[in-house]
């Protein structure tokens, strides 16, 4: 067993950190609200080679584990990136995985930069789309229906859509423009397999995200004085922010051994991606909470940074599904497993 | 980064699986459930005829060496089964303070025994009018020449009953700061003025208040300096954090899981097939992951050479207050049935709820109240200034 990350997840981490602190203080995040999208950030983070790394040495990338890319969205989450990191790596991946002429050429094209492509979470209803992410700024879409994996241009058919997570969503309409990519039972595996890596990197996005509000809401209650204390010496406070400090810290571990899971321990991987991206929606979720509320009614003004940790840690994993969902997307995993055991 | 164990640690789990199977019988758990009482002889000596009473131990003093990871994979199989093991860790615990701390003579009066399976030792700290606060102790001890006259009450002295010792803290000098005048003594309770009366909890288990009137101990009992009691327990704080491991709240789930996959609801729809029951399930899944992760780290920390402090405080105060969620909900989950007493054998999951919502409240307190690990993790952990 060992916690610490190995000399080379530590100078990934460190890497990373360092880029997003330069490309994603709280101003540009501002900045690049609503829309949800900064173009430069994206520029700097393919540079930086964000989608090779997520896709395997024989699909032209590096290979990166899944520990690895969830490292990178520890980061992301920590500074609220404005980029559509997480999505366009699963969408990547999907695309390596499924292996068809097709596919092989959109991912091409995804990875030369050509074309933002994403991947909605969800199957098309009546044609349409819903929620997609990065969807009000990606050049095409990847979806799968009924066992097919289609891809899709985005262009006039969508419709963005405002949200709380100041997240570059949108409906997006598809039809008879899109391009069938594969199809056969195997589809359906590999979208879940693709959902489950998105709840496994989301996880590690919230997991970053929860830290960083805890640590806003301590330096906070350590320098605001009320009836001539510091309010962190209140035990009313002190104690919210304990059990956030804990929630936080085991959703940390939570998160990283998912991903970690993904090549070491395949068997619990689509148990712990849905538990991971739940228990860490509502740890991100508290400590964002308890940290503005500590801010009194300047938690409530826009101009004090926690209300933009609190907005995104309810719209980001809300792309997939409320908590209570997840709980039971793995619990379902679990029962197949303790059937398959008894 | 690597969440495995290691192969040592998981053949040892196997072997700790294989004992249980064998040793914890149906008889000695429902001896433990009708009883109250989370000790066994019988299994306390089948620990010791394995050399796994202090597998943890250097082998020199009858132990085996075995690393804070393979302890950590062998306590987690003990928890999951519930064997009892409570006098076990009180023993320990105070046989490791006297293995530090400890003359010559007295470690010759304790450790070997101790490892032999002979005596067991339990601890006498919170009193009637002290628990979280346990440097408030009031049970004094008055020298006269030789020996020490004790006289004072201390409360939940689990084991009492069975034990040869209590480990105790005493008010040596009511003059000074409370945690300067502060003594510890191994005071043996096989002796005239003792007296061991039970306590039931809510739990079923049984406690005990026990009752000191001018007891006797000889100063060579004495654990530590005269007015230095404050130090040793330091000391044995910091050998032996709360070993909470979540085994309770694992054996739970599976009890729940196993009702789910079997009952059908008043439609003839299986519980498991309910969205509603497999969110509430898999909420408790994730607790339990998050508990033994939590638990890992500090026994990770530990094996590392560091001392773990905030993240025992974390483990303890995550473990305990998920089970006390948990219990709660699933009792809530199992209907109007979920009332049904472990006792009784109509009770649904083996009364596994019922029991666990009835044993977490203790969980909550012992070892250090949430409250107080809340202040040890807001402190320590976070920085935040000293609150009251």
């Amino acid at each position: 067993m060992d916690l610490k990350p190995s000399e080379e997840q530590q100078l990934l981490i460190e890497a990373f950190g360092a880029l997003y602190a330069k490309e994603s203080p709280p101003e540009r995040v501002r900045a690049a609200e609503p829309s949800g999208h900064d173009p430069d950030l994206w520029r700097r983070l393919r540079e930086n080679g964000v989608l090779e790394m997520a896709v395997g040495e024989e699909a032209g990338g590096w290979g990166a584990s899944m520990l690895d890319l969830a490292l990178v969205a520890e980061q992301h989450g920590r500074f609220l990136g404005a980029a559509p990191l997480i999505e366009a790596q699963v969408a990547a991946r999907l695309l390596a995985r499924a292996g068809s002429p097709a596919a092989q050429t959109a991912l091409a094209s995804a990875l030369a930069g050509d074309r933002l492509t994403t991947l909605a979470l969800h199957p098309p209803r009546q044609g349409l789309l819903t929620m997609v992410p990065a969807g009000s700024v990606a050049d095409t879409v990847v979806f799968v229906d009924d066992g097919q994996l289609w891809s899709s241009t985005v262009g006039d058919a969508r419709t963005p859509v405002e949200n709380i997570g100041s997240l570059p969503l949108a409906d997006i309409r598809v039809g008879e423009e899109a391009h069938l990519l594969a199809s056969g039972p195997e589809v359906e595996a590999l979208f879940e397999e693709a959902r489950d890596e998105w709840l496994v990197l989301m996880a590690n996005a919230l997991s970053g995200l929860g830290s960083r509000s805890l640590e806003i809401g301590v330096e906070y209650v350590k320098e605001r004085h009320a009836f001539g204390v510091p309010i962190g010496s209140f035990q009313a406070l002190a104690h919210g922010l304990a059990d956030a400090a804990t929630a936080v810290d085991g959703g940390g571990l939570l998160a990283r051994e998912a991903a970690w899971a993904a090549a070491e321990e395949p068997g619990r991987f689509s148990e712990l991606a849905p538990l991971a991206c739940a228990f860490n929606a509502e740890a991100a979720r508290e400590a964002s909470y308890r940290s503005l509320h500590y801010h009194g009614g300047y938690g409530f003004m826009l101009e004090y940074d926690i209300q933009l940790y609190f907005r995104r840690a309810k719209a980001w994993p809300a792309l997939f599904a409320e908590p209570s969902a997840l709980y039971a997307r793995a619990e379902g995993h679990r029962l197949v497993t303790r059937s398959g055991e008894v | 980064m690597d969440f495995r164990l290691g192969e040592r640690s998981e053949t040892f789990r196997q072997e700790a699986r294989d004992f249980l199977d064998e040793v914890l019988t149906d008889e000695v758990m429902d001896q433990m459930h009708r009883t109250g009482v989370h000790h066994s002889w019988d299994f306390h000596h089948h620990l010791v005829e394995r050399g796994w009473l202090a597998p943890g131990w250097p082998e020199e003093l009858g132990g085996q060496g075995r690393d804070p990871l393979e302890m950590l994979a062998f306590m987690e199989e003990f928890h999951r089964a519930g064997a009892p093991t409570y006098a076990v860790g009180t023993t320990l615990m105070v046989a490791n303070i006297i293995r530090h701390l400890g003359t010559d003579d007295q470690q010759q009066l304790v450790i070997p025994p101790a490892l032999r399976g002979e005596i067991i030792i339990v601890l006498g700290f919170t009193e009637p009018e002290s628990g979280s606060d346990v440097a408030a102790a009031q049970t004094r001890a008055v020298r006269d020449g030789e020996e020490w006259v004790i006289n004072g009450q201390k409360m939940f002295t689990t084991n009492a009953q069975e034990a040869d010792y209590v480990f105790m803290l005493t008010r040596t000098d009511p003059d000074v700061g409370k945690h300067q005048g502060l003594t510890t003594f191994l005071v043996p309770l096989r002796q005239p003025g003792v007296e061991i009366q039970p306590v039931y909890t809510l739990s079923g288990e049984r406690t005990n208040l026990t009752f000191y009137s001018d007891v006797r101990v000889d100063d060579s009992l004495r654990i530590g300096e005269v007015d230095g009691g404050w130090d040793v327990m330091g000391v044995g704080l910091t050998l032996e954090r709360a070993g909470d491991h979540g085994g309770e709240s694992i054996r739970l789930l599976t009890a729940m899981e196993e009702w789910a996959a079997t009952t059908a609801d008043d439609e003839g729809r299986l519980r498991a097939d309910d969205p509603d029951v497999r969110a509430r399930l898999g909420r408790a899944a994730a607790e339990n992951e998050v508990t033994t992760l939590l638990c890992r780290r500090s026994a990770w920390i530990h094996a590392s050479g560091g001392m773990p402090g905030v993240e025992g405080s974390m483990s303890k105060l995550f473990a305990s207050e998920a089970l006390t969620r948990q219990s709660a909900d699933f009792v809530d989950l199992l209907g109007r049935d979920g009332i049904r007493s472990q006792g009784d054998p109509s009770a649904p999951a083996g009364g596994a709820a019922d029991y666990d919502f009835r044993f977490a409240l203790g969980t909550t307190t012992y070892g250090g109240t949430s409250e107080v690990q809340r202040n040890i993790i807001a402190q320590r952990g976070l920085g935040l200034p000293r609150s009251r």
